[in-house]
């Protein structure tokens, strides 16, 4: 099962907060049917990052929910040069990892979520994330990485 | 050293996972071992409990209430939120180790800070984001885990007391020992405090008998009152504990306890919710939310409620008393099926209730109808362990490691009755065990009844066995279906296996 595709990557992301950022990313969503209710679903992203911000040391936010606008498990990539500051003590984040999970979804479903997750936390895939030039490029390594290891 | 954790958060699908990796990466590279449980939404597979005991120290990175946290108890204890894993997974593992070791060098004083750490009080097993279905089972399940001690105790030293009496008085002994009580002023010859005689075995059955009976007497108020408890926390105790009460003294039993129970909840969390004057509020929760939740709980169901629950549980003591052997057996089947459906979860759990709460009806014969049952609920109940056990022990390349150190300790569950044994197994593979331990337990459930083998006692497996009646139909019930159970399993996880060999 594909967990992103070209279309779910932004190499240069450059919001002034992020909220705006967050939206940019969950619109990509929108056009393969994804995500059939934007707004819906990004309360519920709001909602989360009002518990408590996702933004990790090390220039990383991740942004994410389970909400009824999700059809598939999803990740949007987002880069940004300049940073948008995600709530982290040490800076704002330079990458922004979007999770977006189906309300109730099976294990299956969770399970390759859970994969990427673990895998945010390696610095060799965080830093082969930052080198990407391309797309395509974070597209494989998405798919090498978590969706077939 | 060997670590285990459980990491959590409100979503369950990002921080849970991270927060595993990072500590699972820092004792890695510190050079330890660790296995940490993530109570995520991708479901948990709960760390077996063998590796928990054999763990120098705990860390919980979690934002969500530890599931089953007693399973950790009494190791040294890291205790954070699920964000400080993420960003300093190598400072927490040499917190850990240094917990670790001074625990070693001095366990007196880290089992003292252990017990006065702050737990957060009585634990209970509702996870309020749930389902009201899912969370209306939690709130069953956590009356019924603290309401099984007290049946533990009682319904032995019941057990044990009828033992004694049939020594020491004969065949009527279990009848005639009802006579005496703990202080009947009027009757000095027949009341304990007055004329306890340490060298007469009927004076130690006696005392037995009625120190189990006061343990007994908590089963419907403990239920209730910590239904009660699930529900609204704190406030949910007095009114949950009174009814229950309530409910024993009209006689409405178990299912009234329950009735109760969720009432209280409902009525104090209610209550508690209130908003109410700042001058008032001190007081609340001392006395206006039991004083008031137990009046309408307790006064609801003397006027309302008691009777028609009553007369429902008349009618099924009357229909139980009522069947005759075929229709035994069937019930036997029945009660066996559930007791390996799940395995100690709700279904197992309300046919071993059944069962208990037949043994409270007062002056039965000892072959009466209830016995029978409670022997075919635990006999049933003691099938999944001891089959997985053999069947661990028959063919055990077809389990994992784990899965066989487990088997060595499912020997010992199964045989105290202990069904929980089986869940590991269960848990990684419910496709093959459930079928197997439903057929097993059934089998057993049943030919206990045919068999006509009887319990007094309501809990303790093989080890209180000199209580049976029938002994031997009991075991050879138990053994049928041990045997038929590891069976299947072993049928059905080979034939997967040699599947799995030949499309590889």
């Amino acid at each position: 099962m594909s967990l992103i595709s070209e279309s779910q990557v932004i190499l240069d992301l450059d919001y002034p907060d992020r909220h705006q950022a967050t939206r940019a990313l969950a619109e990509t969503l929108v056009a393969d049917g994804r995500c059939t209710d934007l707004d819906l679903f990004l309360s519920d992203v709001r909602k989360r990052e009002e518990q408590m911000a996702t933004g990790l040391p090390g220039g990383i936010g991740i942004p994410h929910a389970r909400s009824g606008g999700i059809t598939t498990p999803s990740l949007v990539f987002g880069r940004s040069r300049n940073g948008i500051d995600w709530g982290a003590e040490d800076g704002p984040a330079t990458l922004i990892f979007l999770i977006a999970a189906p309300d109730g979804g099976g294990d299956a479903h969770l399970a390759i979520l859970a994969k990427l997750a673990r895998k945010l936390m390696r610095k060799d895939f965080r830093q082969s994330l930052s080198d990407a030039a391309t797309a395509a490029e974070v597209v494989e390594i998405v798919e090498r990485e978590v969706v077939n290891a | 050293m060997k670590f285990v954790g459980v990491t959590s958060c409100p979503t369950g699908i990002a921080h849970t996972y991270m927060a595993a990796e990072s500590l699972e990466q820092a004792a890695k590279d510190a050079g330890h071992e660790m296995i940490v449980e993530t109570q995520g939404s991708a479901g948990s597979d709960p760390i077996p409990q063998s590796v928990i005991d054999a763990a120098d120290a705990v860390v919980f990175a979690h934002d969500l209430p530890v599931k089953d946290a007693a399973r950790f108890a009494g190791k040294p204890t890291i205790d954070v939120g699920v964000k400080r894993a993420i960003s300093d997974g190598p400072g927490l593992i040499a917190q850990a180790a240094a917990a670790a070791a001074d625990f070693k060098a001095n366990p007196a004083k880290a089992a003292a800070a252990a017990a006065a750490a702050p737990t957060g009080g009585l634990a209970t097993k509702v996870d309020s984001s749930a389902s009201l279905g899912t969370q209306v089972r939690q709130w069953l399940m956590t009356g019924v885990s603290y309401m099984i001690p007290f049946v533990a105790a009682g319904g032995i030293l019941i057990a044990l007391g009828f033992m004694l009496a049939t020594f020491a008085l004969g065949k009527d002994g279990p009848v005639l020992i009802t006579a005496y009580d703990i202080n009947l002023p009027k009757d000095v010859a027949h009341s304990i405090m007055d004329s306890f005689n340490p060298l007469s075995l009927t004076w130690w059955a006696a005392l037995l008998f009625r120190v189990g009976v006061a343990a007994f007497g908590f089963l419907v108020p403990a239920l209730s009152g910590f239904i009660a408890y699930a529900i609204a926390d704190r406030p949910g105790l007095v009114p949950g504990f009174v009814g229950g009460a309530i409910a024993s003294t009209t006689g409405a039993g178990f299912l009234g306890g329950l009735v109760t129970g969720i009432l209280a909840g409902l009525v104090a969390r209610w209550i508690s919710r209130w908003k109410v004057a700042k001058g008032v509020r001190g007081i609340m929760p001392v006395v206006v939310t039991p004083l008031l939740s137990t009046l309408i709980v307790g006064g609801l169901f003397i006027v309302v409620l008691g009777r028609p629950i009553k007369a429902l549980m008349d009618a099924l003591t009357n229909g139980l008393n009522g069947l005759g052997g075929g229709s035994l057996v069937i019930l036997g089947l029945i009660l066996g099926a559930m007791m390996g459906f799940d395995l100690g979860g709700p279904v197992n759990k309300v046919a071993y209730t059944f069962a208990t709460t037949g043994l409270a009806t007062v002056g039965l014969a000892t072959d009466a109808v209830q016995y029978k049952i409670m022997a075919a609920v635990m006999a049933a109940g003691m099938v999944a362990p001891l089959a997985l056990a053999l069947a661990t022990q028959l063919r055990p390349k077809l389990f994992t490691e784990p899965e066989q150190e487990n088997g060595k300790a499912a020997w010992l569950l199964g045989a105290s009755f202990i069904s929980e044994g089986a869940i590991p197994f269960a848990a990684s593979d419910p496709a093959r065990i459930i079928p197997a331990s439903l057929v097993g337990s059934s089998i057993t459930g049943a030919l206990c009844m045919a068999f006509g083998a009887t319990s007094p006692a309501p809990h303790g497996g093989i080890w209180v066995s000199l209580l049976f009646g029938n002994i031997f139909g009991f075991l050879i019930a138990l053994i049928v279906g041990v045997v038929v159970m590891a069976a299947i399993v072993i049928a059905l996880k080979s034939r997967d296996h040699s599947l799995a060999a030949a499309n590889a």
